[in-house]
């Protein structure tokens, strides 16, 4: 990073102002900022990773022969906090440090202080939620929902998960106000909105979710710690209180939430796809419309994860038609990424085909949301395995695919070098073979009748469960691999060059690579700005 | 550990040799059941409609992709066309998904009337879920039947049990009572819970409902086929959530009637053994199957609990303590810890039983309860001047 001063244009200007820890620890730098959100990510996707090969490792053959039941839902649980909270959220708040400043031709984020205060909560609310493991009783074990009265239940932990979750939360917003005040603010002459890149547009987006959502996760756990530690009961039938109405507000959040995760991968991937097409983005109004209304829809499909606790029918069939409407604008998008990639003229290299796996992948995920979204059906998919393969597929296929390809697509600006090509297509292929393996049965597991969160079946359920254990270890390994290629190129590799795509277009690629340490303190020329690409 | 290392290998080396061999003993069932009941059947087909729109938009939609990918290369010398605005298109692929939906919705609307009409049922089990089995009530019938998971099931899931859970019939979907239903009649089921939310799951009836304490759930089932059908909780309950299966057995409407007047015939026996007298011999004998059946899965077989969530019996102030107070745990539970109330689900047999059986195993073997006591207690809340 010091290199920056090496660059004609920015001679007068320094790099970090400290060195060391202290850099870190102090940085108001937008790209530091981004880069520490991004290695939390990695090393959390590795821990939520880890307890995943646990409980793959227990389900590879009937019978209980590593955990005891215990120690298997706090695997659970923590796989999904950590997974959600921890690796993919974050990943994306540390793309919009880095990409959206460069994007809208801005110097920094608006708030640069409250930025860096919003990425240190997390290595508490980290350390908080991992060091239950080790508290007597251990670690949560109610499931990453925490629903009442279950979750009351749990012993020494219970404080500790309600005040991580309230950090964790208060990092998001934090960071989503800083998003959306650089986004309204700090645009540079002749970026108007309808011409900002789809990143963008859907960062904003989803930063109005979070803004929306989180706080109201923040009472339901607080109503929860008042439940268990101040005599309330909000959630306790036999206090005049109601368990159900726990799960509403829950997924109130939680529907959004499951947006939040996903609207900027549909970013990410609007910005490769056509960069690999060498042809601009098919439909680029009709997919800020599209995202738009997904928002929307997402606050009103709430009930759809609850189907089974006994809502009237006006209810149920409330929910069921908001759910399938879902399909229609996420439709949209996947269509206008077909036709972008109609009369290209394609390469392939490996963001690319991460965001064609993206595609494939994530649209079959779509295909069982939309099976699940009709209730009755829904009432024998419901808390099966069909759901596990389900959010499995828009999550890990669809979102985590989508920060791999963003990682392949960026990596050469953040570092300026090009990372090993090999390396990374032998990482890809790795990927989407073994992820197939690992949760396409999952499919066929639920329709057979297994159930979520047990850990231990009827030996009907062995066969694909051992496949799927056998897919999870190979996917696990593979992304060993995605970290070595990401220290590779880091410490070396061929030099980058500004654009490093052949078509990529946008502010990002007319800074030099690597990125200096500041980039646009004057705003560029407003002839750069070409909008409705990307 | 070791052995399950070398399971896990001579695992990996079956799975290939059992894919190389055509899938031969296997059991690969890829779909959802079409189940016994005319919703059941009904979800099917609306699942198998659901399947096919999937499968044949995702053939369309996959496959223009990959022919574009690999037509529009350019290493085959294609060049980017700039067509990237199309109104038309646009409202043609909002529209044509739009349409598609409102014609799903109608047989799904209809299946799903169909489920909420609870009304004009012939019999009603009102079902509880307890941490970790079931209860169900006959209403109006005058039998309770306890279903709990199966011994020999529940020895085998032992953490390194030894035992091959293949060795075990219906491993984790057997029970020690299944319930007897008839079948062609409208059976209302009514779900709710003791403790916490569990979910009552039968695939085979084509439904699961969540049991959620203090509240009462509806649902129907009408078997039009006898036979025996399993199932599971569906809703994370805490530790033994994989551990309390469901076995309905649809018997004809006679066979029905005739088993109702065994369970009643039994309930009377069951109340003449509680008016006698026991030995502590008898009690002691009889406590050891009620605590392993109820106990075990928190306080487990050794009596040793689980370190920081369950205290271990034999250093119990408890069984040290009054018999009657002992007892009155059983019967009440402890607020505000995971030890909940036997009352509904053991006998008065049952609790005295497993009271002599602890203290003599953890505690003190002085006094000795009678059932009878127990029903003072139940009913008095105290031995009042029985001691």
């Amino acid at each position: 990073m010091s290199t920056a001063t090496a660059h004609g244009h920015d001679d007068h200007h320094h790099g970090p102002a400290r060195t060391g820890i202290m850099r870190w620890l102090t940085t108001t730098n937008h790209k530091d900022i981004g880069t520490l959100y991004l290695l939390f990510s990695l090393m959390m996707f590795f821990i939520g990773g880890a307890m995943a090969m646990v409980i793959r490792l227990e389900l590879f053959q009937p019978g209980l022969q590593w955990v005891n039941p215990q120690f298997f839902n706090s695997m659970t649980t923590m796989h999904a906090l950590v997974m959600i909270f921890g690796a993919v959220m974050p990943a994306f708040v540390g793309l919009a440090n880095w990409m959206i400043p460069m994007m809208i031709g801005a110097p920094d984020m608006a708030l640069p202080r409250l930025n860096n205060w919003s990425f240190w909560i997390m290595p508490f609310a980290f350390t908080l939620l991992l060091c239950t493991l080790f508290l007597p009783g251990g670690a949560p074990a109610g499931g990453w929902t925490m629903y009442p009265p279950l979750v009351l239940q749990t012993g020494a932990a219970f404080p500790f998960l309600i005040f991580a979750v309230h950090f964790m939360g208060i990092s998001s917003v934090m960071g989503s106000i800083n998003i959306l005040a650089t986004v309204f603010n700090m645009r540079a002459p002749g970026m108007t909105l309808m011409k900002l890149p789809l990143f963008v547009w859907t960062w904003i987006i989803t930063a109005f979710l979070l803004v929306a959502s989180i706080p109201v996760l923040a009472g339901a756990v607080t109503m929860l710690l008042t439940d268990r530690y101040f005599g309330t009961s909000f959630f306790s039938a036999a206090g005049g209180g109601d368990p159900v109405m726990f799960q509403h507000i829950f997924w109130f959040f939680g529907h959004p939430e499951v947006y939040i995760m996903i609207l900027p991968a549909f970013g990410i991937v609007s910005a490769i796809i056509p960069t690999f097409a060498r042809k601009p983005l098919f439909g680029y109004s009709s997919m800020v419309y599209a995202s738009a209304s997904i928002a929307f829809l997402s606050f009103i499909v709430w009930a759809h994860h609850m189907f089974t606790v006994g809502m009237p029918l006006a209810g149920e069939l409330f929910f069921m038609y908001t759910t399938i409407m879902i399909a229609v604008p996420t439709g949209v998008k996947v269509f206008n990424w077909v036709a972008t990639m109609w009369k290209g003229s394609m390469t392939f290299e490996v963001p690319m085909l991460f965001a064609i796996a993206f595609v494939v992948l994530f649209t079959i995920g779509g295909f069982s949301g939309l099976m699940l979204g009709i209730t009755p059906v829904d009432f024998q998919y419901h808390d099966t395995y069909f759901v596990v393969a389900h959010f499995h597929y828009v999550l890990v296929t669809g979102a985590v695919f989508s920060l791999m390809a963003a990682a392949y697509f960026w990596l050469p600006k953040w570092t300026g070098h090009m990372y090993d090509e090999k390396l990374a297509k032998l990482h890809f292929w790795l990927s989407v073979i073994s992820v197939n393996v690992l949760f396409f049965p999952q499919h066929f597991l639920g329709l057979a009748g297994m159930p979520r969160r047990i850990p231990d079946y009827s030996v009907q359920f062995a066969d694909f469960n051992m496949v799927s254990s056998l897919g999870g270890f190979a996917f696990g390994l593979s992304q060993l691999l995605f970290a070595a290629v990401v220290i590779k190129c880091i410490r070396g590799g061929a030099a980058a060059t500004d654009q490093v795509w052949e078509d990529a277009q946008g502010l990002e690629w007319t800074v030099p690579s690597p990125a200096p340490y500041h980039t646009f303190d004057e705003p560029p020329p407003e002839a750069s700005i070409v909008g409705g690409m990307r | 550990m070791r052995g399950s290392i070398d399971r896990l290998f001579s695992g990996a080396v079956v799975l290939v040799l059992t894919l190389f061999s055509g899938l031969a003993s296997a059991d690969w069932a890829l779909n959802m059941t079409q189940g016994v009941t005319p919703y059941s059947q009904e979800v099917y087909g609306l699942h198998m409609i659901m399947l096919w729109i999937c499968v044949i938009i995702g053939i369309g939609v996959f496959g223009a992709m990959f022919y574009a990918i690999l037509r529009f290369r350019k290493s085959k010398g294609a060049v980017a066309d700039t067509w990237h605005e199309d109104a038309r298109v646009e409202v043609v692929w909002t529209l044509v998904p739009f349409l598609i939906l409102v014609a799903i919705a109608f047989p799904a609307t209809r299946a799903l009337i169909m489920m909420e009409d609870t009304s004009g049922s012939d019999l009603t089990i009102k079902v509880t879920g307890y941490q970790w089995k079931w209860s169900y009530d006959y209403v109006d019938e005058d039998v309770t039947v306890y279903s709990t998971l199966a011994a020999n099931s529940n020895a085998a899931r032992q953490l390194d049990s030894g035992i091959n859970p293949a060795d075990v019939p219906h491993y984790l979907l057997d029970v020690d009572q299944e319930i007897v239903v008839p079948t062609n009649t409208k059976i209302r089921f009514l779900t709710t819970a003791a403790d916490v939310i569990h979910a009552w799951w039968v695939p085979d009836l084509g439904w699961k409902r969540d049991a959620i304490p203090g509240f009462i759930n509806e649902s129907w089932a009408l078997i039009e086929e006898e036979g025996t059908y399993r199932g599971q909780c569906a809703e994370l309950c805490g530790k033994d959530h994989g551990f309390m299966p469901i076995v309905v057995r649809a018997v004809s409407p006679e066979a029905f009637e005739q088993w109702l007047t065994e369970q009643r015939a039994d309930k009377v026996a069951e109340r003449a053994a509680e008016a006698r007298d026991w030995s502590l011999a008898e009690l002691i004998k009889h406590g050891e199957q009620v605590y392993n059946d109820n106990c075990t899965s928190c306080h487990q077989a050794g009596g040793e609990g689980i370190p920081g969530m369950v205290p271990a019996l034999a250093t119990s102030e408890v069984l040290a303590g009054p018999v009657s107070a002992h007892a009155e745990v059983i019967l009440n539970g402890r607020a505000d810890t995971q030890m909940r109330s036997f009352a509904a689900d053991l006998s008065n047999a049952d609790i005295a039983a497993v009271v002599a059986y602890k203290r003599a195993k953890w505690g003190s073997a002085d006094a000795l309860l009678q059932p009878a006591e127990v029903a003072l207690l139940r009913n008095t809340g105290s031995l009042a001047d029985a001691r």
